[in-house]
């Protein structure tokens, strides 16, 4: 077996760069209101998108498969709700004490959970996050089932009026890029190229003398802070903050994002989160119909295209995307 | 003369649950030296592996290195003196390529560095240093492929040029030879050899005939203990282990 004549098999794809088509991805973003599609599916898509491509960086990249990231969602949207209602903050200054919540409740949950590897992994961030969402639950300054409503929006960063639908697109969009960047450079990035070892064999990587769990726990809160800057933004979006977003229902559906767009790509976190959004939008009048026609969709992507769909492309495509 | 021993353990012992793998297991390694570690199967040879790389903590006895008692220290903190192992199944990072896994050793020397904002073309510098370490172990033209798409003993090399790029002063290589044809464990032997020059060697190998002319000291456990202990000539010749080892499933 071992002593067959041996030629390197196919080599590595060459590495192409993915710059086109983020570019590309963006212009088709970008224009999409202009098309006549509607600002506010474009917006709220955007914030799913953000937040599967915060949840892909952890199952994708360190293999952790987090079952509660709702919690970071829903964290960051009650703090920057509460701070652009209550305290009258400026809406990038909610959005930033929003993202910085989720981030400090990500180290604390990270801490507990990277303790434990494989399913109970899954499980300890589960519970936690249930434990979350029944303090948000009988918490006062929630507001239980009714949420934080009429969230203001004002004017971000002091000059641009987001109370008009196609600025508020446009600053939604401008946030989704900046953290859709700030992940791949983590991804490219000499601390991803550790977080990959680690995905690949975490014992071969301690045996190296790397300190795994503080790597871990660094992705772990980096991918909660993003899960917050998405929760954050969608608050300002839908000027509500309410329990939908913690609910262990939300941590299922960023999986099913990623699942079907492809886990540990680029941008199949993205796709995946259209299609889910586009189909809760656009298959509305099926009512609970939906969520069938979801778990079709999830059982067979889980058989036919194991990959998602950005993943079967990267494959048929021989690159990355 | 006071021998210099780089590694020594006193009454390492560990239990499980009833059952006890290693029994007050007292090993020096002479610094420099190729040490081998035999014995049939189930005599704790891996178990005493992950004991000294502190992957298992030991139920009692003490482990020194370079004089240092590293008995409660955590795995990646023994790495970083040094002391750097391998699996029984090759350890290799299976999806990144041949340059890729070797980078990921040389990047040790960043230190602990998170820098997420950071472009990994900073890693280039790291390129030169990753060929000359495939080309040592002969894997030049593996150097874009990914690591699972490798044969065997080219694995096995790889992973051997990885632990090199951390320039150990102490290798611990559990079944270097495990599932290999002849063709492989000859180069594997070659290599072994070449890269034990200033360094010391301490492997778990079935294969007898690749410990009788690689290693300096054997060491044979049976049941957790130590049977015996010094070079070929005299292991091979005495009894008890040849008992052991006909007893056993090895011929």
């Amino acid at each position: 077996m071992t002593t067959t004549p041996i030629k390197p098999v196919s080599p590595a794809a060459p590495e192409r760069s993915e710059t086109p088509i983020i570019m590309g991805m963006i212009a088709v973003l970008a224009v999409l209101p202009l098309l006549g599609v509607y600002p506010y599916f474009v917006m709220q898509a955007l914030c799913f998108a953000l937040f599967a491509c915060a949840f892909n960086l952890l199952i994708g990249y360190v293999g952790l498969l987090s079952f509660g990231h709702a919690m970071f969602l829903g964290t960051a949207g009650y703090a920057s709700a509460h701070a652009a209602k209550v305290w009258g903050l400026a809406p990038e200054l909610s959005i930033l004490f929003g993202t910085l919540a989720s981030g400090a409740l990500g180290v604390l949950v990270g801490l507990i959970a990277i303790r434990r590897q494989g399913i109970y992994f899954s499980m300890t961030t589960l519970a936690l996050a249930q434990m979350i969402y029944f303090f948000y639950l009988q918490a006062k300054f929630t507001h239980g089932e009714d949420g934080i409503q009429g969230v203001p929006r004002g004017l971000f960063l002091g000059v641009l009026d987001i109370s008009k639908p196609l600025v508020l697109f446009y600053v939604v969009l401008a946030i989704f890029v900046a953290g859709f960047l700030l992940i791949y450079r983590t991804i490219n990035s000499p601390f991803g190229e550790i977080l990959k070892a680690i995905r690949e064999n975490e014992p071969r990587a301690i045996s190296l003398g790397y300190r795994t769990a503080r790597y871990k726990l660094a992705a772990f809160a980096l991918s909660a802070a993003l899960a917050g800057l998405a929760g954050a933004t969608k608050v300002i979006v839908s000027q509500n903050a309410s329990l939908t977003d913690v609910r262990w229902e939300m941590s299922g559906e960023v999986v099913l994002m990623t699942l079907v767009g492809g886990l540990g790509t680029i941008f199949g976190p993205v796709v995946g989160a259209f299609i889910i959004i586009a189909m809760q939008q656009y298959l509305a009048e099926f009512g609970q119909w939906v969520l069938v026609i979801q778990g079709v969709i999830f059982v067979a992507c889980v058989l036919a295209f194991r990959r998602g769909i950005v993943g079967e492309a990267a494959k048929v495509l021989r690159r990355n995307l | 003369m006071v021998e210099d021993f780089i590694l020594e353990t006193k009454g390492l012992t560990k239990e499980f649950a009833g059952f006890t793998a290693v029994r007050d297991v007292d090993l020096r390694v002479r610094r420099g030296s190729i040490h081998a570690l035999i014995g049939p199967n189930g005599a704790g040879k891996t178990t005493c592996f992950n004991l000294l790389t502190k992957f298992l903590p030991p139920t009692r006895g003490a482990i020194a290195y370079n004089g240092r008692d590293i008995t409660s220290m955590a795995p990646a903190d023994v790495a970083r003196l040094g002391l750097i192992r391998s699996f029984q199944i090759s350890a290799v990072f299976p999806h990144l390529t041949g340059m890729e896994n070797v980078r990921v050793a040389l990047q040790r020397h960043r230190g602990d560095n998170f820098d997420f904002w950071r472009s990994k073309k900073v890693l280039d510098d790291l390129n030169g240093r990753a060929m000359a370490l495939l080309e040592d172990v002969g894997l030049t033209e593996f150097a874009d492929v990914t690591a699972v798409e490798m044969p065997y003993g080219r694995k096995r090399a790889l992973e051997i040029a990885t632990t090199l790029a951390l320039d150990p002063e102490m290798m611990l290589l559990d079944e270097p030879m495990a599932g290999m044809g002849h063709e492989d464990i000859e180069k594997v032997v070659e290599l072994i050899r070449r890269v034990s020059a200033n360094r010391t060697v301490l492997m778990v190998e079935h294969n007898l005939n690749v410990v009788a002319n690689l290693s300096d000291t054997i060491t044979v456990l049976t049941r957790g203990q130590i049977l015996a202990e010094g070079d070929y000539a005299t292991v091979s010749a005495n009894p008890e282990v040849q008992q052991a080892y006909l007893g056993a499933s090895h011929g």
